[in-house]
């Protein structure tokens, strides 16, 4: 079974249609990356999987339950966690608090401390208000958020925004030790480096649709692919 | 004016300062985490008040009025959210427009019920409180005291509920980012109905704790709506601080201004608003709100 299965979904916002029949599968335990433009639709993509955005037609199924048009907190209640863009921390609240308000604790599972391993940086900030990070530490803190959920499937919407190429590099690493230990990741990116480093399976989106499916090494060889839908 | 006036004056103010802030926390918790401006707080306000007054009809306590009724406020909020604002959200004009909505038919049934009707009714203080005691060579009532006691107690008690507990956490996440927080698995609708419910509760409280010494009337909905949209505005909409920096502010104000200019009194405290909202826009201890 898929971690997540789309198939031939259309959103989008007022009259407007921004996504023309996305079809997309994330196996259990594979990292697959979302490409594109801006304005492709990845971000539009990534609201109608969460809740955020009613599906007009399609259907979105995690783990084969169908979850098309569902609010928000019943994706995430049926394992799916969401790393925004944007990281959206909640201002008032701690760095513990955002590791322990919604935390979903599991045997074995993540947790704070855990979190804290593996990302040591945030320790030292536990008593600080979300919007006392810097970019970096806001982007730990927002992919911790996300796993003391205990996903099974985890959309990151952008994690390399705004970061510096060394904090890039650290969360491309993390995320890689994530794929490691079989949690199953959809990573939307503009990055290239960041998504051929961290992705086993590459979707390129254009307009609306997924346009191109193969892996890193194959898109490398696919000169035509990266000019007409990833280049400037 | 003598310096023991003044002091009078001064605990008079702070005790009506402590009434708004008990009005005015719950309509700034409300606009906090839903962005409504609630304009049926006064009638809640209000509702509460008539409430408390058949309650102590009927029981002879105060006590179990000062309970019942933000519990039946409550309720009332647990209804009206999920049935009238919820199918709304997101049309947050709509959503204003059926408060008023929902102001209008409860004074509007308070009016039909003949024991609690059209004319000015009063409630007295419970007995333990009603007499008045010596302050600086002049009798001033307990009661009063009583009020100054207990809205400095809920200030600290809301604020360490806020600040401590998993539920004010959970508010305090919400008003920043609901829907960030609803992604993370918590049901936001439900948190929105409590939410709701718990303003409708305070403001219930606030009319229970008030009628003693504001007394019932006609009118009297609409006056405490004012005056806690001031507060809020002053001290900023949508924090629990500013509720209480605002309250803290107008209390004293109001009732310095009907002693010095009676006749401009209300004039006093637009002034500071007007000032506020020159100088502050989002209020003494508002936050910026950014539109995402």
């Amino acid at each position: 079974m898929n971690a997540l299965a789309v198939r031939d979904l259309h959103a989008g916002y007022g009259a407007g249609l921004v996504l023309q029949g996305v079809s997309l599968d994330v196996a259990e335990g594979e990292a697959a990356v979302l490409l594109g433009r801006n304005g492709a639709g990845k971000t539009t993509t990534i609201s109608a999987l969460v809740g955020f955005l009613r599906p007009r037609s399609g259907s979105v199924l995690v783990r084969g339950r169908d979850l098309t048009g569902a609010p928000p907190h019943v994706v995430a209640r049926a394992g799916v966690a969401l790393v925004p863009q944007g990281r959206r921390m909640f201002a008032d609240l701690s760095v513990r608090e955002h590791l322990t308000l919604t935390a979903r604790s599991i045997a074995g599972g993540w947790d704070e401390r855990r979190v804290l391993e593996l990302f040591p940086a945030l320790a030292r900030r536990l008593g600080n208000r979300g919007d006392e990070l810097s970019g970096g530490e806001q982007q730990m803190l927002a992919i911790g958020r996300a796993l003391t959920r205990n996903p099974a499937l985890l959309l990151l919407d952008e994690p390399s925004e705004g970061l510096a190429p060394k904090l890039v590099r650290e969360v491309g690493d993390a995320l890689v030790s994530l794929r490691a230990t079989g949690l199953s990741i959809l990573l939307v990116e503009q990055n290239l480096g960041l998504a051929t480093h961290v992705g086993q399976r590459v979707h390129v989106m254009n307009k609306g649709t997924i346009v191109w499916s193969g892996t890193p090494a194959e898109l490398a060889g696919a000169r035509d692919v990266e000019a007409r839908f990833l280049g400037v | 004016m003598s310096p023991e006036l003044a002091f009078l004056q001064a605990l008079n103010g702070i005790s009506f300062g402590a009434l708004l802030f008990i009005l005015a926390a719950g309509l700034s918790l409300i606009f906090g985490m839903m962005d409504v401006v609630n304009l049926a707080h006064g009638a809640f306000y209000m509702l509460g008040a008539y409430i408390a007054l058949s309650v102590v009809r009927t029981t002879g306590s105060f006590w179990v009025a000062l309970v019942a009724v933000p519990l039946a406020l409550g309720a009332l909020g647990l209804v009206v959210e999920p049935l009238l604002l919820r199918r709304l959200r997101g049309r947050h004009l709509d959503q204003v427009l059926i408060t008023v909505g929902v102001a209008l038919v409860i004074t509007d049934l308070i009016r039909l019920k003949p024991d609690w009707g059209a004319e000015v009714r009063t409630l007295p203080p419970p007995d333990a409180l009603a007499g008045s005691i010596a302050i600086l060579g002049n009798d001033y009532p307990v009661y009063r005291l009583f009020v100054i006691a207990f809205g400095v107690t809920l200030a600290l008690s809301l604020a360490a509920l806020h600040r401590r507990s998993r539920a004010g956490a959970l508010i305090r996440a919400g008003v920043d980012d609901a829907q960030m927080l609803s992604a993370l698995g918590v049901d936001t609708d439900r948190l929105f109905a409590v939410t709701y419910a718990i303003g409708a509760a305070l403001a219930g409280l606030a009319g229970v704790v008030a009628a003693p010494v504001l007394g019932l009337q006609p009118g009297m909905d609409v006056e405490a709506l004012v005056l806690s949209l001031i507060v809020v505005v002053v001290g900023g909409l949508g924090t629990l601080g500013g509720a209480q920096v605002g309250a803290a502010l107008v209390g004293p104000a109001d009732t310095f201004g009907k002693v010095f200019v009676p006749q401009f009194a209300l004039f006093f405290i637009f002034a500071i608003m007007a000032l506020v909202l020159l100088l502050r826009p989002s209020g003494l201890l508002g936050r910026i709100r950014v539109i995402r």
